[in-house]
């Protein structure tokens, strides 16, 4: 579908025309256009003009021809010079993302730091804006034919380019700048760490693959002769050259495809634990031992199609093992690019100036140039790249990526703002605290990179379990050669090695450690991060689940919990005056009240005035009125109260006339909407839910009644609570704890799985065994759920391995399996396990109904 | 039957010489972008004056 370009009939014909650039509608009267091959064509704004000429300029007017979608329409005119891109010529900057190459080889030679004077320079291109094929080699056309440019590829897959140029004839601000002018915008592409290493991590284990399957298809056409053969119609040269063929095939199987699971083999020796990589290593080193010498020495049958096929096998479930490791770990790495590439950076001397004096200042800088003290603007729909106070009055901002929490949050000036969150409102500045390695979603993803380097408890087990099998596997597997020795020694070797590779426990190893890195991602996903192993395995086991703090089930701010008519008024006329008289203040006891009179319509309020301590007077339609304090509302009309709830531990607010009384809220600490389905979830998987709080007595027993937790402690101490969680250890119980993780260290540190909430603490300071990004109920209720289920998952995978193992092993004994069918055998049980873990992700969809409704019932 | 002499000799020099060009291939980038080159075919330079 190419776009056509417009010409002057149609816009005779009244069809508003579309500009030739971006296929918008031309606006009437606009008069923006250029000569294209002799005719003129109108474009919508200066900057599809700006672009279309540069396109022009540069001979690439075939893009028009056959692009296949419109490029986006360009916001404003772009930058001429470029000035913000400058900055990625300083070397400090580009040490983080360029290489040096040598000029002669180009691509892919590396130099050593020494030589890096007259070598070329390559970098890695992020690309935005490219819609098709088309923009791909405009882009690679514009860079290409950039004087100084050596090389350049568009990879329109994922939008990266790779550039390769001489300094001493460009610089790269200017091949950005370039690339700027025809429309898009690119920047420079530094990889992540981890993303490096996950890359090179695949294409080791693909190559090895590769190898092993070519010699497997090979090996096999030598093989597969000398077995269909009749007796005798093959002359022993022609069997002997066979033999060498599949010898000399299997060679780079065996010491390029195999090497991993002879080193592994070998570290296990040496630690004196056998896995499961030793009967692997052991059988393939004996089957081509044994095939070598019947080649060389006294000729017989040989199994090289075996162990390569075996190898092949082994390395296919290998691969498809480190897929599903790689997957759930890019929940976590996902957080690490949360943080923009380039940020706003505003003149501090703008900082007394009105709100917006600086932000037309602003100059665009990487990220990593910010530093703490800066002022950064951040506009609309842009990511916040660091972590710093807001000092705009007010702000919105969506952290639904960090915390999964899916509503927009409000901030005010002074308030932190965390690095990664989206600008959900319009355009902000701040001040920025913490930089880098500092913030929080770098603690956070630290924290979660432990976890999963760390080897829980469960995992350690069945590994412990697979070594002793290992043993018993090498008993056995000798067992079965001696005994065949009796039977017939010419199959003693065959049958030893067969029941060597068949029982390999491969599954069993795998078993448990696949279910535990997807159900870690999976949490991670839905705001929890595990900081620790054991937790996944702990918040399955655990009994009890302790409430350390009060304002884990509410909303840490005043609601209005109940409403009293004194006087002869309704209740909504109570409401909507308190509201009115309320509406100037920005008291937390005054936006309570704006907040439940929202449907209703306020009385006109006039002559404002407030006692500060006592509350606020108002005149409407010519009464006076007080709202706040017993006391104060009571000098107006000089009565004295008499409710029950005079001694309430809520704040009680009043409101009167100058004849009397006429209603009292009880405000209070609201419970959030979904504690009470979180609470409820939690008893419904068995657990009993306890509540230690450090507040009044009266306020978590209220607190507690209202959610249906039967356990309910006030007025606790720390050393109380630590008290409380031993006594229930004693009595048997696996206590997960649910608190403030700075505070509260010695109680989380008590209990057998602790989680702290994130909530505005230092993360760095942090010692539970997992963090509650998000704050809510929900959410542990949820990752509870998960970790049962990840349980029941690891249960399966053992169960299966185990009986797959005692059922072929006698197979394997009475010589019923030959070592191609052992191959199979094993590389299959291991996949079944790979996969039912993989069924986590899935039945984690499952939960989430229960979080969608909460969700709702939040909005 | 004298021609398996040569010609397995033969199919496994020709394996190894497919491995290593298949190497080659990958590792200098063929395999990166499978689209582009098929269309830089024919979008080439309209414009014959320029030195592109």
């Amino acid at each position: 579908m190419f776009s056509t370009p417009t010409t002057a009939s149609d816009t005779a014909e009244g069809r508003a025309p579309a500009c030739f650039h971006c296929g918008l509608p031309v606006p009437a009267g606009c008069s923006f256009g250029l000569r294209v091959d002799g005719e003129w064509q109108s474009v919508c704004c200066p900057g599809c003009e700006a672009i279309a000429q540069a396109i022009l300029d540069r001979g690439l007017q075939g893009y028009y021809r056959l692009r296949d979608a419109d490029p986006a329409k360009p916001g404003e005119l772009p930058d001429d010079a470029g000035d913000d891109l400058r900055l990625y010529d300083d070397p400090l900057v580009q040490s983080r993302f360029v290489r040096n190459v040598r000029p002669a080889l180009g691509m892919g030679e590396a130099v050593a730091a020494g030589e890096a004077k007259g070598a070329w320079r390559e970098a890695e291109l992020l690309l935005e804006g490219m819609r098709c094929v088309a923009c791909a080699w405009l882009v690679e056309q514009t860079l290409a034919g950039m004087p100084g440019v050596k090389r350049a590829q568009v990879i329109h897959a994922n939008n990266r380019a790779r550039i390769v140029w001489n300094p001493e004839e460009t610089r790269l601000s200017v091949l950005l700048a370039a690339v700027r002018a025809v429309g898009y915008r690119a920047w420079p592409y530094e990889r992540g760490r981890l993303e490096l290493i996950e890359k090179g991590e695949r294409s080791d284990a693909l190559w090895r693959l590769f190898v092993a399957g070519f010699g497997m298809m090979q090996v096999m056409m030598y093989a597969v002769p000398v077995y269909l053969s009749d007796a005798g119609s093959m002359s022993a040269d022609v069997e002997q050259l066979m033999r060498w063929a599949g010898f000399i095939l299997t060679l780079p199987v065996m010491l390029y495809s195999a090497a991993p699971f002879f080193s592994g083999a070998w570290r296990d020796l040496k630690a004196m634990s056998p896995g499961m990589d030793v009967p692997v290593a052991l059988g393939i080193a004996v089957a081509f031992g044994a095939s070598t010498w019947s080649t060389v020495a006294v000729p017989g049958p040989v199994y090289f199609d075996s162990v390569a096929m075996f190898v092949f096998l082994l390395l296919g479930g290998r691969y498809l093992e480190l897929l599903a490791r790689q997957t759930a770990g890019r929940s976590l790495q996902r957080l690490a690019r949360l943080i923009p590439e380039t940020a706003h950076r505003l003149p501090d001397t703008a900082a007394d100036a009105a709100e917006d004096g600086g932000i037309n200042d602003s100059e665009t800088v990487p990220v990593a140039l910010i530093r703490p003290g800066d002022r950064v603007l951040v506009w609309p729909g842009e990511a916040i790249p660091a972590d710093g106070d807001l000092e705009s009055i007010a702000a919105t901002v969506n952290e639904a990526l960090l915390t999964g929490e899916s509503r927009p949050v409000s901030r005010k000036a002074g308030e932190t703002l965390t690095g990664g969150a989206v600008n959900a409102g319009s355009a902000l500045v701040m001040r920025v605290t913490r930089v880098g390695a500092d913030t929080v979603l770098s603690s956070i993803t630290r924290m979660a990179e432990c976890a999963l380097a760390e080897r829980p408890r469960w995992v350690e087990a069945a590994g412990r379990a697979a070594s002793v099998f290992v043993l018993a596997i090498l008993f056995c597997a000798l067992a079965a050669g001696i005994v065949w020795q009796w039977i017939d020694p010419s199959r003693a070797l065959w049958v030893a090695v067969s029941v060597l590779i068949v029982t390999c426990p491969c599954a069993l190893s795998l078993a448990t450690p696949v279910a535990m890195t997807v159900a870690i991602g999976e949490m991670a996903r839905r705001g929890l991060v595990v900081a620790r192993g054991h937790a996944v395995e702990a918040l399955a086991r655990a009994t009890d689940c302790v409430f350390d703090k009060t304002g884990t089930l509410t909303q840490g701010r005043l609601a209005l919990l109940e409403v009293r008519v004194v006087g002869g008024r309704s209740r909504e006329e109570c409401m909507a005056l308190a509201a009115a008289i309320e509406q100037g203040s920005e008291h937390p006891v005054a936006r309570a009240l704006q907040g439940v009179a929202a449907g209703l319509t306020l009385p006109n309020a006039s002559a404002f005035s407030s006692m500060h301590g006592g509350g606020v007077e108002a005149v409407i339609s010519g009464r006076r009125y007080r709202v706040g304090n017993a006391a104060f509302v009571a000098l107006l009309h000089g009565r004295t109260a008499s409710l029950a709830w005079l001694h309430c531990t809520d704040t009680v607010v009043w409101l009167g006339d100058e004849l009397g009384w006429l209603a009292a809220f009880r405000l209070g600490d609201g419970l959030r909407p979904e504690s009470r389905r979180a609470v409820e979830a939690l008893r419904g998987m068995g657990k009993r839910v306890h509540l230690l709080s450090g507040d009044a007595h009266g306020v978590a027993l209220r607190t507690a009644a209202e959610l249906g937790i039967d356990h309910v402690r006030g007025g606790e101490t720390p050393a109380g609570k630590l008290a409380y969680v031993r006594d229930l250890q004693r009595a048997g119980a696996c206590v997960a704890m649910v608190g403030d993780g700075v505070n509260d260290a010695p109680v989380l540190s008590q209990a057998d799985v602790s989680v702290a909430l994130a909530g505005g603490s230092d993360l760095a300071q942090v010692k539970a065994d997992a963090v509650l990004l998000s704050d809510s109920p929900a959410a542990f209720a949820d990752a509870v759920a998960l970790a049962m289920r990840a349980r029941t998952v690891m249960r399966q995978n053992l169960v299966w391995a185990l009986a797959y193992n005692l059922i072929v092993l006698p197979l394997a004994f009475a010589g019923m399996v030959t070592p191609l069918i052992a191959g199979i055998g094993m590389s299959a049980s291991s996949l079944v396990v790979v996969a039912n873990a993989l069924r986590l992700k899935s039945a984690s969809a499952r939960v989430s109904p229960e979080t969608a409704t909460t969700d709702d019932a939040k909005a | 039957m004298d021609i398996l002499y040569l010609l397995i000799p033969l199919s496994i020099v020709l394996v190894l010489l497919v491995g290593v060009v298949f190497w080659f291939a990958l590792k200098s980038g063929q395999f990166d972008d499978l689209e582009g080159p098929a269309l830089r075919v024919i979008l080439d330079d309209d414009t014959p004056e320029e030195k592109k």
